[in-house]
Protein backbone atom coordinates (compact mmCIF):
# COMPACT_ATOMS: atom_id res chain seq x y z
CA UNK A 1 0.00 0.00 0.00
CA UNK A 2 1.45 3.35 -1.04
CA UNK A 3 1.20 6.38 1.24
CA UNK A 4 -1.42 8.63 -0.52
CA UNK A 5 0.89 11.66 -0.32
CA UNK A 6 3.51 9.67 -2.23
CA UNK A 7 1.28 8.81 -5.19
CA UNK A 8 2.22 10.44 -8.49
CA UNK A 9 -0.49 8.84 -10.64
CA UNK A 10 -3.64 7.20 -9.37
CA UNK A 11 -5.77 5.34 -11.88
CA UNK A 12 -9.18 4.69 -10.34
CA UNK A 13 -11.74 2.31 -11.88
CA UNK A 14 -10.85 3.49 -15.38
CA UNK A 15 -12.78 2.00 -18.26
CA UNK A 16 -12.31 3.13 -21.84
CA UNK A 17 -14.61 1.91 -24.58
CA UNK A 18 -14.03 2.66 -28.28
CA UNK A 19 -16.86 1.76 -30.67
CA UNK A 20 -18.14 -0.90 -28.29
CA UNK A 21 -14.64 -2.34 -27.76
CA UNK A 22 -13.33 -2.18 -24.19
CA UNK A 23 -9.68 -1.13 -24.23
CA UNK A 24 -9.24 -0.41 -20.52
CA UNK A 25 -11.37 -2.51 -18.23
CA UNK A 26 -12.04 -1.08 -14.75
CA UNK A 27 -8.34 -0.43 -14.28
CA UNK A 28 -7.01 0.38 -10.81
CA UNK A 29 -3.41 1.07 -9.91
CA UNK A 30 -1.17 3.69 -8.38
CA UNK A 31 2.27 4.87 -9.36
CA UNK A 32 4.49 6.11 -6.52
CA UNK A 33 6.56 9.27 -6.72
CA UNK A 34 10.32 9.17 -7.19
CA UNK A 35 10.38 5.76 -8.85
CA UNK A 36 10.86 4.24 -12.28
CA UNK A 37 7.80 2.23 -13.28
CA UNK A 38 7.57 0.21 -16.45
CA UNK A 39 4.31 -0.91 -17.99
CA UNK A 40 4.76 -4.05 -20.05
CA UNK A 41 2.24 -5.78 -22.25
CA UNK A 42 1.56 -7.38 -25.61
CA UNK A 43 0.61 -5.19 -28.58
CA UNK A 44 -3.01 -4.05 -28.27
CA UNK A 45 -3.04 -4.54 -24.49
CA UNK A 46 -3.97 -0.88 -23.97
CA UNK A 47 -0.56 0.55 -23.02
CA UNK A 48 -0.72 3.57 -25.34
CA UNK A 49 -4.34 4.24 -24.34
CA UNK A 50 -3.31 4.18 -20.68
CA UNK A 51 -0.45 6.59 -21.43
CA UNK A 52 -2.86 8.98 -23.16
CA UNK A 53 -5.15 8.84 -20.13
CA UNK A 54 -2.26 9.70 -17.80
CA UNK A 55 -1.41 12.64 -20.06
CA UNK A 56 -5.03 13.76 -20.23
CA UNK A 57 -5.02 13.42 -24.01
CA UNK A 58 -7.93 10.98 -23.59
CA UNK A 59 -10.61 10.96 -20.95
CA UNK A 60 -11.99 7.70 -19.53
CA UNK A 61 -15.47 6.46 -20.37
CA UNK A 62 -15.83 5.93 -16.61
CA UNK A 63 -13.54 6.29 -13.62
CA UNK A 64 -10.85 8.92 -13.11
CA UNK A 65 -7.12 9.52 -13.36
CA UNK A 66 -5.46 11.61 -10.65
CA UNK A 67 -2.03 13.01 -11.39
CA UNK A 68 -0.13 14.70 -8.54
CA UNK A 69 -3.44 14.80 -6.65
CA UNK A 70 -5.36 16.47 -9.47
CA UNK A 71 -8.31 14.63 -11.02
CA UNK A 72 -7.79 15.17 -14.76
CA UNK A 73 -11.45 14.51 -15.55
CA UNK A 74 -12.39 17.69 -13.64
CA UNK A 75 -10.17 19.99 -15.70
CA UNK A 76 -11.35 21.87 -18.78
CA UNK A 77 -9.28 21.83 -21.96
CA UNK A 78 -7.30 24.97 -21.14
CA UNK A 79 -6.53 23.76 -17.61
CA UNK A 80 -5.54 20.35 -18.98
CA UNK A 81 -3.17 21.99 -21.42
CA UNK A 82 -1.53 23.95 -18.61
CA UNK A 83 -1.41 20.90 -16.38
CA UNK A 84 0.43 18.97 -19.08
CA UNK A 85 3.49 21.12 -18.40
CA UNK A 86 4.06 18.80 -15.45
CA UNK A 87 4.92 16.10 -17.96
CA UNK A 88 7.94 15.48 -20.13
CA UNK A 89 7.75 12.82 -22.78
CA UNK A 90 10.31 10.97 -24.81
CA UNK A 91 8.58 9.60 -27.89
CA UNK A 92 9.38 6.31 -29.60
CA UNK A 93 11.19 8.06 -32.45
CA UNK A 94 11.98 11.21 -30.42
CA UNK A 95 9.45 13.35 -32.40
CA UNK A 96 11.91 16.20 -32.80
CA UNK A 97 10.64 19.11 -34.89
CA UNK A 98 12.38 18.42 -38.16
CA UNK A 99 12.56 22.05 -39.26
CA UNK A 100 14.51 23.01 -36.12
CA UNK A 101 18.08 22.28 -35.10
CA UNK A 102 18.89 20.28 -31.96
CA UNK A 103 19.28 23.38 -29.82
CA UNK A 104 16.18 25.02 -31.28
CA UNK A 105 14.23 21.91 -30.34
CA UNK A 106 15.38 22.22 -26.75
CA UNK A 107 14.81 25.98 -26.54
CA UNK A 108 11.31 25.57 -28.02
CA UNK A 109 9.48 24.76 -24.73
CA UNK A 110 11.56 27.42 -22.94
CA UNK A 111 10.52 30.02 -25.51
CA UNK A 112 6.88 28.99 -25.22
CA UNK A 113 6.56 28.82 -21.46
CA UNK A 114 9.27 30.84 -19.75
CA UNK A 115 10.35 34.48 -19.62
CA UNK A 116 14.02 33.68 -20.23
CA UNK A 117 15.87 35.87 -22.71
CA UNK A 118 17.66 34.40 -25.73
CA UNK A 119 20.99 34.12 -23.95
CA UNK A 120 19.49 32.41 -20.90
CA UNK A 121 17.53 30.01 -23.09
CA UNK A 122 20.65 29.13 -25.06
CA UNK A 123 22.55 28.61 -21.81
CA UNK A 124 19.87 26.33 -20.34
CA UNK A 125 19.46 24.36 -23.58
CA UNK A 126 23.25 23.92 -23.87
CA UNK A 127 23.42 22.57 -20.31
CA UNK A 128 20.61 20.13 -21.01
CA UNK A 129 22.19 18.93 -24.25
CA UNK A 130 25.58 18.47 -22.64
CA UNK A 131 23.95 16.62 -19.73
CA UNK A 132 22.63 14.04 -22.23
CA UNK A 133 26.05 13.82 -23.85
CA UNK A 134 25.39 15.85 -26.98
CA UNK A 135 28.55 17.70 -28.02
CA UNK A 136 28.45 21.37 -29.03
CA UNK A 137 29.26 20.49 -32.62
CA UNK A 138 25.85 18.81 -32.94
CA UNK A 139 23.86 21.70 -31.46
CA UNK A 140 23.15 23.25 -34.82
CA UNK A 141 22.40 20.07 -36.73
CA UNK A 142 18.93 19.20 -37.95
CA UNK A 143 17.32 15.98 -36.64
CA UNK A 144 17.85 14.38 -40.07
CA UNK A 145 21.61 14.85 -39.58
CA UNK A 146 21.64 13.07 -36.20
CA UNK A 147 21.82 9.34 -35.46
CA UNK A 148 18.86 7.54 -33.83
CA UNK A 149 20.57 7.56 -30.43
CA UNK A 150 21.43 11.25 -30.66
CA UNK A 151 17.86 12.10 -31.62
CA UNK A 152 16.63 10.24 -28.53
CA UNK A 153 19.07 12.18 -26.36
CA UNK A 154 18.01 15.52 -27.85
CA UNK A 155 14.38 14.43 -27.34
CA UNK A 156 15.17 13.70 -23.70
CA UNK A 157 16.86 17.10 -23.27
CA UNK A 158 13.77 18.78 -24.75
CA UNK A 159 11.46 16.77 -22.47
CA UNK A 160 13.49 17.87 -19.42
CA UNK A 161 13.61 21.54 -20.40
CA UNK A 162 10.69 22.57 -18.18
CA UNK A 163 11.78 20.34 -15.26
CA UNK A 164 8.76 18.01 -15.41
CA UNK A 165 7.44 16.14 -12.39
CA UNK A 166 6.58 13.08 -14.46
CA UNK A 167 8.73 11.76 -17.31
CA UNK A 168 7.06 9.42 -19.76
CA UNK A 169 9.02 7.18 -22.08
CA UNK A 170 7.17 5.56 -24.97
CA UNK A 171 9.12 2.51 -26.17
CA UNK A 172 12.43 4.32 -25.60
CA UNK A 173 14.67 1.57 -26.97
CA UNK A 174 12.59 0.34 -29.93
CA UNK A 175 14.64 0.15 -33.11
CA UNK A 176 17.99 0.87 -31.45
CA UNK A 177 21.11 -1.30 -31.54
CA UNK A 178 22.20 -2.98 -28.24
CA UNK A 179 24.87 -0.37 -27.46
CA UNK A 180 22.52 2.57 -28.02
CA UNK A 181 19.81 0.70 -26.09
CA UNK A 182 22.14 0.41 -23.11
CA UNK A 183 23.06 4.08 -23.43
CA UNK A 184 19.36 5.12 -23.46
CA UNK A 185 18.61 2.89 -20.45
CA UNK A 186 21.57 4.32 -18.53
CA UNK A 187 20.35 7.78 -19.43
CA UNK A 188 16.87 7.05 -18.04
CA UNK A 189 18.35 5.91 -14.73
CA UNK A 190 20.78 8.85 -14.65
CA UNK A 191 17.97 11.32 -15.40
CA UNK A 192 15.83 9.83 -12.65
CA UNK A 193 18.70 9.96 -10.15
CA UNK A 194 19.52 13.58 -11.03
CA UNK A 195 15.91 14.66 -10.53
CA UNK A 196 15.05 12.54 -7.52
CA UNK A 197 15.38 15.45 -5.12
CA UNK A 198 12.44 17.22 -6.72
CA UNK A 199 10.33 14.06 -6.71
CA UNK A 200 10.36 13.16 -10.38
CA UNK A 201 8.63 9.95 -11.44
CA UNK A 202 9.49 8.02 -14.59
CA UNK A 203 6.91 5.92 -16.40
CA UNK A 204 8.13 3.69 -19.21
CA UNK A 205 6.02 1.88 -21.77
CA UNK A 206 8.13 -0.92 -23.15
CA UNK A 207 8.46 -4.38 -24.67
CA UNK A 208 12.07 -4.75 -23.58
CA UNK A 209 11.85 -7.15 -20.62
CA UNK A 210 15.57 -7.41 -19.93
CA UNK A 211 16.15 -3.67 -19.73
CA UNK A 212 12.91 -3.21 -17.80
CA UNK A 213 14.02 -5.55 -15.04
CA UNK A 214 17.41 -3.84 -14.83
CA UNK A 215 16.29 -0.23 -14.63
CA UNK A 216 12.80 -0.26 -13.09
CA UNK A 217 11.74 -0.06 -9.48
CA UNK A 218 8.30 -1.48 -10.26
CA UNK A 219 6.89 -3.35 -13.22
CA UNK A 220 3.23 -3.60 -14.19
CA UNK A 221 1.91 -6.05 -16.77
CA UNK A 222 -1.12 -4.97 -18.75
CA UNK A 223 -3.29 -7.49 -20.52
CA UNK A 224 -6.58 -6.78 -22.29
CA UNK A 225 -7.08 -3.53 -20.40
CA UNK A 226 -6.26 -4.89 -16.95
CA UNK A 227 -3.16 -4.86 -14.79
CA UNK A 228 -2.61 -8.56 -14.16
CA UNK A 229 0.66 -8.18 -12.25
CA UNK A 230 2.27 -5.21 -10.48
CA UNK A 231 5.36 -5.91 -8.46
CA UNK A 232 8.81 -4.57 -7.57
CA UNK A 233 11.15 -5.48 -10.46
CA UNK A 234 13.09 -8.29 -8.70
CA UNK A 235 9.83 -10.00 -7.68
CA UNK A 236 8.25 -9.47 -11.10
CA UNK A 237 10.85 -11.74 -12.70
CA UNK A 238 9.76 -14.54 -10.35
CA UNK A 239 6.02 -13.98 -10.89
CA UNK A 240 3.86 -17.09 -11.10
CA UNK A 241 1.49 -15.43 -13.55
CA UNK A 242 1.44 -17.50 -16.74
CA UNK A 243 1.13 -14.52 -19.05
CA UNK A 244 4.05 -12.76 -17.37
CA UNK A 245 6.21 -15.86 -17.61
CA UNK A 246 5.20 -16.30 -21.27
CA UNK A 247 6.15 -12.67 -21.95
CA UNK A 248 9.46 -12.90 -20.08
CA UNK A 249 10.43 -16.11 -21.85
CA UNK A 250 9.51 -14.94 -25.35
CA UNK B 1 -24.37 -28.34 -31.17
CA UNK B 2 -23.36 -25.06 -32.74
CA UNK B 3 -22.55 -25.09 -36.42
CA UNK B 4 -20.56 -22.47 -38.29
CA UNK B 5 -22.85 -20.52 -40.62
CA UNK B 6 -21.70 -19.92 -44.19
CA UNK B 7 -21.01 -16.24 -45.07
CA UNK B 8 -24.04 -14.55 -46.63
CA UNK B 9 -23.45 -13.81 -50.32
CA UNK B 10 -25.22 -10.64 -51.34
CA UNK B 11 -26.32 -9.83 -54.85
CA UNK B 12 -24.36 -7.50 -57.12
CA UNK B 13 -27.03 -4.81 -56.74
CA UNK B 14 -26.97 -5.08 -52.93
CA UNK B 15 -23.20 -4.71 -52.85
CA UNK B 16 -23.34 -1.74 -55.23
CA UNK B 17 -25.96 0.08 -53.14
CA UNK B 18 -24.02 -0.70 -49.95
CA UNK B 19 -20.86 0.73 -51.49
CA UNK B 20 -22.62 3.94 -52.55
CA UNK B 21 -24.24 4.21 -49.12
CA UNK B 22 -20.84 3.83 -47.46
CA UNK B 23 -19.37 6.55 -49.64
CA UNK B 24 -22.28 8.90 -48.84
CA UNK B 25 -21.82 8.30 -45.10
CA UNK B 26 -18.06 8.88 -45.39
CA UNK B 27 -18.62 12.12 -47.33
CA UNK B 28 -21.11 13.43 -44.75
CA UNK B 29 -18.74 12.38 -41.99
CA UNK B 30 -15.88 14.20 -43.74
CA UNK B 31 -17.99 17.35 -44.14
CA UNK B 32 -18.90 17.21 -40.46
CA UNK B 33 -15.24 16.90 -39.51
CA UNK B 34 -14.38 19.80 -41.80
CA UNK B 35 -17.02 22.02 -40.18
CA UNK B 36 -15.74 21.00 -36.76
CA UNK B 37 -12.17 21.78 -37.83
CA UNK B 38 -13.23 25.20 -39.17
CA UNK B 39 -14.88 25.98 -35.84
CA UNK B 40 -11.71 25.02 -33.99
CA UNK B 41 -9.58 27.22 -36.28
CA UNK B 42 -11.83 30.21 -35.51
CA UNK B 43 -11.82 29.34 -31.80
CA UNK B 44 -8.02 29.24 -31.60
CA UNK B 45 -7.49 32.19 -33.95
CA UNK B 46 -8.93 34.62 -31.41
CA UNK B 47 -7.08 33.26 -28.38
CA UNK B 48 -3.60 34.15 -27.17
CA UNK B 49 -0.74 33.55 -27.58
CA UNK B 50 -0.64 35.47 -30.87
CA UNK B 51 1.98 33.83 -33.05
CA UNK B 52 2.91 36.84 -35.17
CA UNK B 53 6.33 35.44 -36.12
CA UNK B 54 4.78 32.23 -37.42
CA UNK B 55 2.22 34.22 -39.41
CA UNK B 56 5.02 36.22 -41.06
CA UNK B 57 6.97 33.03 -41.78
CA UNK B 58 3.91 31.72 -43.59
CA UNK B 59 3.46 35.05 -45.37
CA UNK B 60 6.98 34.62 -46.68
CA UNK B 61 6.39 31.02 -47.78
CA UNK B 62 2.96 31.56 -49.33
CA UNK B 63 3.47 35.07 -50.66
CA UNK B 64 7.10 35.71 -51.41
CA UNK B 65 7.82 32.21 -52.65
CA UNK B 66 4.80 32.34 -54.99
CA UNK B 67 5.73 35.64 -56.63
CA UNK B 68 7.53 34.18 -59.66
CA UNK B 69 4.96 31.51 -60.48
CA UNK B 70 2.06 33.94 -60.02
CA UNK B 71 3.82 36.65 -62.03
CA UNK B 72 4.66 34.29 -64.90
CA UNK B 73 1.14 32.87 -64.96
CA UNK B 74 -0.30 36.39 -64.95
CA UNK B 75 1.92 37.59 -67.78
CA UNK B 76 1.19 34.68 -70.10
CA UNK B 77 -2.53 34.62 -69.26
CA UNK B 78 -2.79 38.32 -70.17
CA UNK B 79 -0.81 37.82 -73.38
CA UNK B 80 -2.83 34.79 -74.51
CA UNK B 81 -6.09 36.50 -73.64
CA UNK B 82 -5.09 39.54 -75.70
CA UNK B 83 -4.47 37.34 -78.75
CA UNK B 84 -7.69 35.35 -78.39
CA UNK B 85 -9.88 38.39 -77.79
CA UNK B 86 -8.24 40.34 -80.61
CA UNK B 87 -8.87 37.67 -83.25
CA UNK B 88 -12.48 37.34 -82.14
CA UNK B 89 -13.16 41.05 -81.91
CA UNK B 90 -11.44 41.80 -85.22
CA UNK B 91 -14.26 39.95 -86.99
CA UNK B 92 -16.77 42.52 -85.76
CA UNK B 93 -14.32 45.47 -85.90
CA UNK B 94 -14.19 46.15 -82.15
CA UNK B 95 -10.53 45.28 -81.65
CA UNK B 96 -10.02 48.52 -79.71
CA UNK B 97 -11.90 46.86 -76.84
CA UNK B 98 -9.23 44.20 -76.34
CA UNK B 99 -7.76 46.09 -73.37
CA UNK B 100 -10.92 46.44 -71.26
CA UNK B 101 -12.18 42.94 -72.07
CA UNK B 102 -8.90 41.35 -71.00
CA UNK B 103 -8.68 43.61 -67.95
CA UNK B 104 -12.26 42.85 -66.88
CA UNK B 105 -11.78 39.10 -67.38
CA UNK B 106 -8.60 39.19 -65.37
CA UNK B 107 -9.96 41.40 -62.59
CA UNK B 108 -13.25 39.61 -62.05
CA UNK B 109 -12.39 35.98 -62.75
CA UNK B 110 -9.02 34.93 -64.07
CA UNK B 111 -6.75 36.63 -61.54
CA UNK B 112 -8.52 35.38 -58.39
CA UNK B 113 -9.38 31.94 -59.76
CA UNK B 114 -6.01 31.16 -61.32
CA UNK B 115 -4.15 32.54 -58.29
CA UNK B 116 -6.39 30.37 -56.12
CA UNK B 117 -5.59 27.30 -58.20
CA UNK B 118 -1.86 28.07 -58.15
CA UNK B 119 -1.80 28.56 -54.39
CA UNK B 120 -3.91 25.41 -53.87
CA UNK B 121 -1.38 23.46 -55.93
CA UNK B 122 1.71 24.99 -54.40
CA UNK B 123 0.95 26.06 -50.82
CA UNK B 124 -2.13 23.91 -50.09
CA UNK B 125 -0.24 20.73 -50.94
CA UNK B 126 2.79 21.87 -48.94
CA UNK B 127 0.60 22.56 -45.89
CA UNK B 128 -0.98 19.10 -46.06
CA UNK B 129 2.42 17.44 -46.54
CA UNK B 130 4.15 19.40 -43.75
CA UNK B 131 1.42 18.90 -41.16
CA UNK B 132 0.77 15.33 -42.32
CA UNK B 133 4.39 14.30 -41.92
CA UNK B 134 4.50 16.02 -38.52
CA UNK B 135 1.42 14.02 -37.56
CA UNK B 136 2.82 10.62 -38.55
CA UNK B 137 6.16 11.31 -36.86
CA UNK B 138 4.37 12.29 -33.61
CA UNK B 139 5.54 15.92 -33.78
CA UNK B 140 1.93 17.09 -33.42
CA UNK B 141 1.56 14.83 -30.36
CA UNK B 142 4.77 16.34 -28.99
CA UNK B 143 3.19 19.80 -29.25
CA UNK B 144 0.06 18.59 -27.45
CA UNK B 145 2.08 16.96 -24.67
CA UNK B 146 3.90 20.27 -24.17
CA UNK B 147 0.51 21.95 -23.77
CA UNK B 148 0.52 23.63 -27.18
CA UNK B 149 -2.57 23.30 -29.32
CA UNK B 150 -1.65 21.86 -32.71
CA UNK B 151 -4.38 23.74 -34.53
CA UNK B 152 -3.36 27.05 -32.98
CA UNK B 153 0.32 26.49 -33.70
CA UNK B 154 0.12 24.92 -37.15
CA UNK B 155 -3.22 25.71 -38.77
CA UNK B 156 -4.09 29.23 -37.59
CA UNK B 157 -0.91 30.99 -38.87
CA UNK B 158 -1.26 29.26 -42.24
CA UNK B 159 -4.93 30.14 -42.59
CA UNK B 160 -4.40 33.80 -41.59
CA UNK B 161 -1.36 34.22 -43.83
CA UNK B 162 -2.98 32.62 -46.88
CA UNK B 163 -6.22 34.54 -46.43
CA UNK B 164 -4.40 37.88 -46.46
CA UNK B 165 -1.70 36.90 -48.94
CA UNK B 166 -4.07 35.76 -51.65
CA UNK B 167 -5.58 39.22 -52.42
CA UNK B 168 -2.04 40.59 -52.81
CA UNK B 169 -1.03 37.77 -55.13
CA UNK B 170 -4.26 38.33 -57.06
CA UNK B 171 -3.35 42.03 -57.49
CA UNK B 172 0.09 41.01 -58.74
CA UNK B 173 -1.45 38.58 -61.22
CA UNK B 174 -3.85 41.27 -62.40
CA UNK B 175 -1.14 43.92 -62.75
CA UNK B 176 1.31 41.71 -64.64
CA UNK B 177 -1.50 40.18 -66.72
CA UNK B 178 -2.54 43.66 -67.87
CA UNK B 179 1.03 44.58 -68.71
CA UNK B 180 1.30 41.39 -70.80
CA UNK B 181 -1.97 42.17 -72.54
CA UNK B 182 -0.87 45.78 -73.16
CA UNK B 183 2.40 44.76 -74.79
CA UNK B 184 0.84 42.08 -76.98
CA UNK B 185 -2.05 44.39 -77.89
CA UNK B 186 0.02 47.47 -78.72
CA UNK B 187 3.34 45.98 -79.90
CA UNK B 188 2.34 42.69 -81.57
CA UNK B 189 -1.24 43.35 -82.65
CA UNK B 190 -0.65 47.06 -83.35
CA UNK B 191 -3.64 48.41 -81.45
CA UNK B 192 -3.24 52.13 -80.93
CA UNK B 193 -1.73 52.74 -77.48
CA UNK B 194 -3.84 55.78 -76.68
CA UNK B 195 -6.99 53.96 -77.77
CA UNK B 196 -6.06 50.91 -75.69
CA UNK B 197 -5.56 52.98 -72.53
CA UNK B 198 -8.56 55.25 -73.02
CA UNK B 199 -10.93 52.29 -73.50
CA UNK B 200 -9.39 50.63 -70.49
CA UNK B 201 -10.14 53.70 -68.37
CA UNK B 202 -13.63 53.96 -69.81
CA UNK B 203 -14.81 50.41 -69.06
CA UNK B 204 -12.79 49.37 -66.05
CA UNK B 205 -14.14 50.42 -62.63
CA UNK B 206 -12.91 49.96 -59.10
CA UNK B 207 -15.90 47.70 -58.33
CA UNK B 208 -14.52 45.18 -60.89
CA UNK B 209 -11.21 45.23 -59.07
CA UNK B 210 -12.88 44.81 -55.67
CA UNK B 211 -14.80 41.80 -56.92
CA UNK B 212 -11.57 39.94 -57.69
CA UNK B 213 -9.89 40.96 -54.46
CA UNK B 214 -12.85 39.87 -52.32
CA UNK B 215 -12.93 36.53 -54.13
CA UNK B 216 -9.20 36.06 -53.60
CA UNK B 217 -9.64 36.67 -49.87
CA UNK B 218 -12.18 33.84 -49.59
CA UNK B 219 -10.18 31.55 -51.89
CA UNK B 220 -7.14 32.02 -49.65
CA UNK B 221 -9.18 31.09 -46.60
CA UNK B 222 -10.68 27.94 -48.14
CA UNK B 223 -7.41 26.72 -49.71
CA UNK B 224 -5.52 27.03 -46.39
CA UNK B 225 -8.38 25.50 -44.44
CA UNK B 226 -8.50 22.48 -46.75
CA UNK B 227 -4.70 22.11 -46.86
CA UNK B 228 -4.38 22.14 -43.07
CA UNK B 229 -7.48 19.97 -42.58
CA UNK B 230 -6.11 17.21 -44.79
CA UNK B 231 -2.74 17.54 -43.04
CA UNK B 232 -4.36 16.91 -39.67
CA UNK B 233 -6.44 14.07 -41.13
CA UNK B 234 -3.38 12.10 -42.21
CA UNK B 235 -3.02 8.56 -40.85
CA UNK B 236 -1.01 5.52 -41.88
CA UNK B 237 2.49 6.82 -42.51
CA UNK B 238 3.98 7.92 -45.81
CA UNK B 239 1.08 6.54 -47.85
CA UNK B 240 -1.30 8.63 -45.76
CA UNK B 241 0.80 11.76 -46.28
CA UNK B 242 0.66 11.23 -50.06
CA UNK B 243 -3.09 10.67 -49.98
CA UNK B 244 -3.66 13.71 -47.76
CA UNK B 245 -1.55 15.92 -50.02
CA UNK B 246 -3.38 14.72 -53.10
CA UNK B 247 -6.78 15.32 -51.49
CA UNK B 248 -5.73 18.78 -50.35
CA UNK B 249 -4.89 19.77 -53.94
CA UNK B 250 -7.98 18.19 -55.50
CA UNK B 251 -10.45 19.55 -52.94
CA UNK B 252 -8.69 22.89 -52.76
CA UNK B 253 -9.06 23.39 -56.52
CA UNK B 254 -12.65 22.15 -56.61
CA UNK B 255 -13.55 24.42 -53.70
CA UNK B 256 -12.07 27.45 -55.46
CA UNK B 257 -14.19 26.79 -58.56
CA UNK B 258 -17.40 26.03 -56.64
CA UNK B 259 -16.94 28.98 -54.30
CA UNK B 260 -16.27 31.19 -57.33
CA UNK B 261 -19.76 30.51 -58.65
CA UNK B 262 -21.46 31.40 -55.37
CA UNK B 263 -19.31 34.47 -54.77
CA UNK B 264 -19.91 35.71 -58.32
CA UNK B 265 -23.68 35.29 -58.02
CA UNK B 266 -23.55 37.28 -54.76
CA UNK B 267 -21.00 39.95 -55.68
CA UNK B 268 -22.58 40.92 -59.02
CA UNK B 269 -25.66 41.96 -57.09
CA UNK B 270 -23.91 44.15 -54.52
CA UNK B 271 -21.00 45.66 -56.50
Amino acid sequence: MIDPSQIAVDVKNVTKIFDGHTVLNNLNFSIPKNKIITILGFSGAGKSTLLKHILGLMLPTSGCVEVLGQDLTLLDKVQLREFRRNFGMLFQYAALFDSMTAIQNVTFPLREFTDLNEEQMYQRASELLISVDIQEVAFHKLPSELSGGMRKRVGLARALALSPHIMLYDEPTTGLDPITTKMVNDLIVETQNKNITRGMTSIIISHDVRATLQISDYVAFLDRGNIVEYLPAPEFAKSNNELVQEFINL
Amino acid sequence: METASAPVKHSWLYRRIAKIGKQVIETIDGLGNMVNFTGRVFYWAVRPPWRIKLIFQQFYFIGNKSLIIVGLSGAFTGMVMAYQVYFGFQLISVDSLVGPVVALSLAKELAPVLTGLIVAGRAGSAMAAQIGSMKVTEQVDALEVMGINGIQYLAVPRVIATTFCMPMLCCLFLFIGNIGSYFVGTKALMIDEAMYLSKLGEFMHMSDFYQGVIKAFFFGFIVALIGTYFGFSVTKGAEGVGKGTNQAVVWGMISVLVLDYFLTSFLVKIL
